[in-house]
This record gives structure tokens, C-alpha cells and sequence, in this order.
């Protein structure tokens, strides 16, 4: 889903009245409008059912097990190098996306050139593209006789079966993620401040370094975050081209289903756990992020 | 022309960059977009026809291919309705009442976003699977939910859980209550009111929450593959399908079911853009 929509989500706020402190010690305000008690029940229903409980069987399951077991399981050799190979793929992806995103991006809303309109559409293709689809065709293109892997086998660059194969999937996953974030706010930048910035006698890249990048930086941070999310918890598109050697090419959401084939439930819950909790303290930066963004675009 | 020198250019406009610097930037930004979206979705293609034409037909018209299709579809034509009316339902809670916790109510819905898709599948087997905390007692009611298509059901729904909430209550938001306020004091009951009112304004956004949870549910692969069990023919989803015959290095088989998930995202992205381009001011966050 595009992180467009995260945004537009809480900027849809900065247009609400702010919510009245007191409505008669009710904890909603009264209206004309009917179906509140439904639609409230409905939605408290579904997500309880669905999403919350689900998610604190994994909590609760992962308590049936001692501390010791816990701790065994969480920093295992095999984990711990799972981790990793996430953490400082993910990470490496992000920034690959960061800088191609950036350019992309700017491409997109400052230039002209043919088939601009379809170049902008395939920026969405890693969100429609089933993950599984993506993950065979890189594996073929990267193998040492695919298109891509057969430039680079003479070289010595090998792609497919090693870490830097899982960096690739993830680079084509995390991708929108920066476009989209960047994209509206670079549409929406004033070009008064670039003019003031060049008739005071800034050089273009001057301008660019001192003026533009500031004000994208924000935005640019949170498709960062957003990329380096999605990337943590990818499987579909890694497996495929990662080789999952162990110690060497397994990503952490393998490693739990590995586990899981072992009927290692303790195992899987608490990676499971682990990552979950992750990408809960992620949510928090990214949350501040988004909110620094909007009042940076909102200043210039 | 300008040159590719500066000081030359910067007489042309001081807000734009050299032609020379254009070029090389739009240049190196297409070679990226080709390297890493367009190649692989041609390769999925060509792939799929390596063994001629004749041999795509087989892939599909396979009996376990076509079951595969058929899971697919199922599971989508359940999990996208129950979305569609969640999503609905919530925005219309959010955005048309003022009530403490509605951030927290967002980012809860939200959260299915930021789990991934492993752990989805994971909490469904820690819950339901044979020793999962409801295992026992579902044993004992005969009940099997994972490693068959219930469980294949609830990853998907779990996984495209806030797609049409995401998009409707930015939408709604933007709206107002206005419009659904004076046909209340006009004599509308709650039912036209939405019907008449609310549902005109946000069809298109509703359309696009839909294409995108659509796309997502048909294509869902992690989450769908812990719960599944992989049972030939009976729990095995396209995307299933595709990593089997390809870890048995049946590529142009794999290849050929997989093209079909790639016509299904190339369609979604076409209606997605037409409905960007079209309706983009009636989409949330004014998008096109």
C-alpha cells in the first residue's frame, strides 16, 4: 500500500477541528448522525477478532515458555546471524532506495521526457506484483546465467544465492515506499524559495543542497523508514533469491517458519516476538517522522 | 542549446539544470526503473513462453493449477467483501464522530500493515494450529482451520485488513459531515443518508481501497504459505502453486501460472492509474 495513504491519513487530520477537551464526561461528542453505535461495535468486533487477538496469542504463547528457553531461542547462533542478515539488508536496501527513490522522484516532478506517465505508474509495480512473482523473476535474472547475472559472473560479482541477492529483492520491494513519500512533497515545494536562492546568487547545486534538501529531507527520512520496515519483515521476494544457506543467507521471517516445520513453537514464537516487537518501536520514529514532515511542508 | 557548462546555462534559467545534467539524471533514473521493474516483469513473460505456446496452455489448463486459481479466488471473494464492509463501517465511526482514542483506533487498524506477513500467518497457527491454544478444542469439534482453506481465508483477510479503510477515512475525513447533516435535517433516515449522500462521494476512493486489497489478497504469499500445508490441489493458492513448481525446477510451468498473478498487477496498476488520472481529485489526498 502506498505510504501516500499513511500520510494523507493523519494530514486529514490537521483539517479537523480539534477535538473538544469535554462532552458532558461522554467519551465521544453527541451528533445528528446516525450509526455510530454499529459501525463502532462492528469495527471493534472485526479487528478484535481478526487482528488483536491473533496477535496476543503470540504473546501468549511465547510466555508458556521459561525465561531460559526464551532467551535460548532469541539469541541462538542461527538467530542471531537471521537478525543480522535482516537488520543489515534491510538497512542497506533502505539506503539504496533513499538515494534511487530521491532521483526518481525528482525525475518524475521536475522533467519532461517520453512515456513519463507509465515510468510513474511502474513505480507502484513491487505493491501489485505479487511478492512470490517478483522473488522468481529476480532469482532468474541474477543467476549466473540469467540477463542480469551473466554481466556480472565474469566480473566476479555474484548476486543470486548470496546476501547481496536479498539486498536486491528488497531494493525492488522498498522502493514506492520512498517515491511515494518524496514525490508529493518535492510537487508541492515553491519555487519562490529556489528563485530568492538563485538571485541571491546560490548555484544550482548550492540551492539544491541548502534550500530543497532540507525541506524534502523529512519526507525522504519517512519512506526511508517506511522502506526499511516493509524490508525487515519481506519473505516472499528474499526466498527465492537468497539461497537461505544458514548462518549465511537465511532472513529472520525464514528462520520462523523453519522453526515452525521443526514443531519448534517456542522457537518461532519468540523470533516471532522479537521482530514483532521491532517493528512496533519502528512504528514510533516513524510516526514523529511523518509529523515532522507535514509541518516542514507546511512551513515552506 | 545550452551547453553542458554552467556558467552558460545559468543565463538560460537558474531555476533548472543543464541539459547535460537532466540527461544523465533522467538516464541514470530509467536505467534504475529498467533494471529493477521492468526487466523483471518482462522476464516473468518470457519465461513463461521459453517452451513455446504450447506448453503455457498445459501449465494452466493443469487440474492443479486450475484448483490453485479456484483457492485464489475464493479466498479473495471472501476476505475483499468483509474488508470492503469493515473498512466502510470504520471510516464511517472515524470520520463522522468525534470520540476519544481515535488515533489509537487508526493505528490499530493500521497495524496489520507493519506486521509481517510471516508473523501473520504465525499468530493463526499459534492460535488455531494442533498446538496452538485453541488447538485442542477445536479437535475436539472436528474443526480444522489450519493447513486448510480457513486458515488460508483468515491470513488473507488479516493481511488486507486496512486497504479500504486506509483509503476511505482520508477521504471522509476531507468530506466533512456537512453534506450528511442536512439530509439528516431534510428527513433522510440513516440508511439514505448513506446511500444517497455518502456513497456518491466516496465510489471512487471505495473502487481504489478495493483494486488494492483485490491485488493484494489474489497475490498474498508468506502469510498464506505458514498456514497452508501445502496440500496439492486442495490448499495450495496461485502464489503457493508458483513456488512449488519452481523449486521443482519446473520454471516454464512456475513461470506461466506466475505470469497470470503479473497480468493481474499490470491491470490493477492500469485501472489504478485510469482512476488516478480520471478521478484523482475524488481520491484521498486530491491523487493524479
Amino acid at each position: 500500500m502506498s505510504p501516500s495513504t499513511a500520510n494523507s491519513t493523519l494530514a486529514g487530520y490537521d483539517d479537523a477541528p480539534p477535538p473538544p477537551r469535554a462532552w458532558g464526561g461522554s467519551w465521544r461528542q453527541p451528533s445528528v448522525l446516525p450509526g455510530f453505535g454499529i459501525t463502532m461495535g462492528f469495527t471493534l468486533f472485526y479487528l478484535g477478532l481478526l487482528v488483536l487477538l491473533p496477535l496476543m496469542a503470540l504473546i501468549f504463547k511465547a510466555m508458556e515458555f521459561s525465561w531460559e528457553q526464551i532467551w535460548a531461542a532469541a539469541t541462538a547462533p542461527r538467530a542471531l546471524a537471521a537478525y543480522r542478515l535482516s537488520f543489515g539488508a534491510a538497512f542497506i536496501a533502505a539506503v539504496i532506495n533513499l538515494f534511487f527513490g530521491g532521483l526518481v522522484s525528482w525525475v518524475l516532478v521536475r522533467y519532461q521526457f517520453p512515456f513519463k506517465r507509465i515510468v510513474d505508474g511502474l513505480v507502484d509495480l513491487p505493491f501489485a506484483l505479487p511478492t512470490a512473482v517478483a522473488g522468481i523473476a529476480l532469482a532468474t535474472l541474477y543467476a549466473p546465467n540469467g540477463w542480469i547475472g551473466k554481466l556480472l559472473d565474469p566480473i566476479g560479482i555474484k548476486v543470486a544465492y548470496t546476501p547481496l541477492g536479498v539486498v536486491v529483492a528488497l531494493v525492488f520491494i522498498g522502493l514506492p515506499f520512498v517515491v511515494r513519500t518524496v514525490q508529493p512533497v518535492l510537487q508541492d515545494l515553491n519555487k519562490d524559495v529556489e528563485e530568492a536562492a538563485a538571485s541571491l546568487g546560490a548555484s544550482r547545486w548550492q540551492t539544491f543542497r541548502r534550500v530543497i534538501a532540507p525541506s524534502v529531507m523529512p519526507a525522504a527520512l519517512t519512506g526511508f523508514a517506511l522502506a526499511f520496515a516493509r524490508a525487515l519483515g519481506e519473505y516472499g521476494s528474499v526466498i527465492f533469491i537468497a539461497g537461505n544457506l544458514p548462518m549465511k543467507s537465511e532472513i529472520a521471517p525464514l528462520l520462523i517458519i523453519i522453526k515452525l516445520e521443526q514443531y519448534d513453537y517456542a522457537g518461532a514464537a519468540t523470533i516471532g516476538s522479537t521482530m514483532l516487537i521491532v517493528s512496533f518501536l519502528l512504528l514510533l520514529p516513524i510516526n514523529v517522522l511523518q509529523r515532522w514532515s507535514r509541518l516542514r511542508s507546511a512551513e515552506v | 542549446m545550452a551547453a553542458g557548462k554552467t556558467h552558460k546555462d545559468r543565463k538560460v534559467s537558474p531555476l533548472t539544470e543543464s541539459v547535460a545534467v537532466r540527461a544523465c539524471l533522467i538516464g541514470l533514473a530509467l536505467l534504475f526503473i529498467g533494471a529493477f521493474l521492468v526487466l523483471p516483469l518482462v522476464a516473468v513473460f518470457t519465461e513463461a513462453f521459453a517452451k513455446g505456446v504450447g506448453a503455457y496452455v498445459d501449465a494452466i489448463k493443469d487440474p492443479i493449477a486450475l484448483a490453485s486459481v479456484k483457492l485464489t479466488f475464493i479466498a479473495a471473494a471472501i476476505a475483499v467483501p468483509l474488508n470492503l464492509v469493515f473498512g466502510v463501517a470504520a471510516s464511517w465511526a472515524i470520520t463522522k464522530f468525534e470520540f476519544r482514542g481515535k488515533s489509537l483506533l487508526i493505528t490499530l487498524i493500521d497495524l496489520p500493515f507493519s506486521v509481517s506477513p510471516v508473523i501473520a500467518g504465525l499468530i493463526y497457527v499459534l492460535l488455531f494450529g494442533a498446538q496452538g491454544l485453541l488447538g485442542p478444542w477445536l479437535h475436539s469439534m472436528d474443526v480444522q482451520i489450519i493447513f486448510a482453506v480457513p486458515g488460508i481465508v483468515l491470513a488473507t483477510m488479516f493481511v488486507t485488513f486496512p486497504f479500504v479503510a486506509r483509503e476511505l477515512i482520508p477521504l471522509m475525513q476531507e468530506q466533512g459531515t456537512e453534506e450528511e447533516e442536512a439530509a439528516r435535517s431534510l428527513g433522510a433516515d440513516g440508511w439514505q443518508t448513506f446511500r444517497r449522500v455518502t456513497l456518491p462521494n466516496i465510489k471512487w476512493g471505495l473502487l481504489y481501497g478495493v483494486l488494492l486489497c483485490n491485488a493484494r489478497a489474489m497475490g498474498e504469499f508468506g502469510a498464506v504459505s505458514v498456514v497452508s500445508g501445502h496440500i496439492r490441489g486442495l490448499t495450495n493458492t496461485m502464489p503457493l502453486h508458483v513456488e512449488i513448481l519452481y523449486n521443482e525446477y519446473n520454471f516454464a510451468a512456475s513461470f506461466a501460472v506466475a505470469s497470470l498473478l503479473a497480468s493481474l498487477a499490470v491491470v490493477t496498476l492500469l485501472a489504478k492509474g485510469g482512476l488516478e488520472w480520471r478521478y484523482g481529485h475524488e481520491l484521498a489526498g486530491s491523487r493524479g
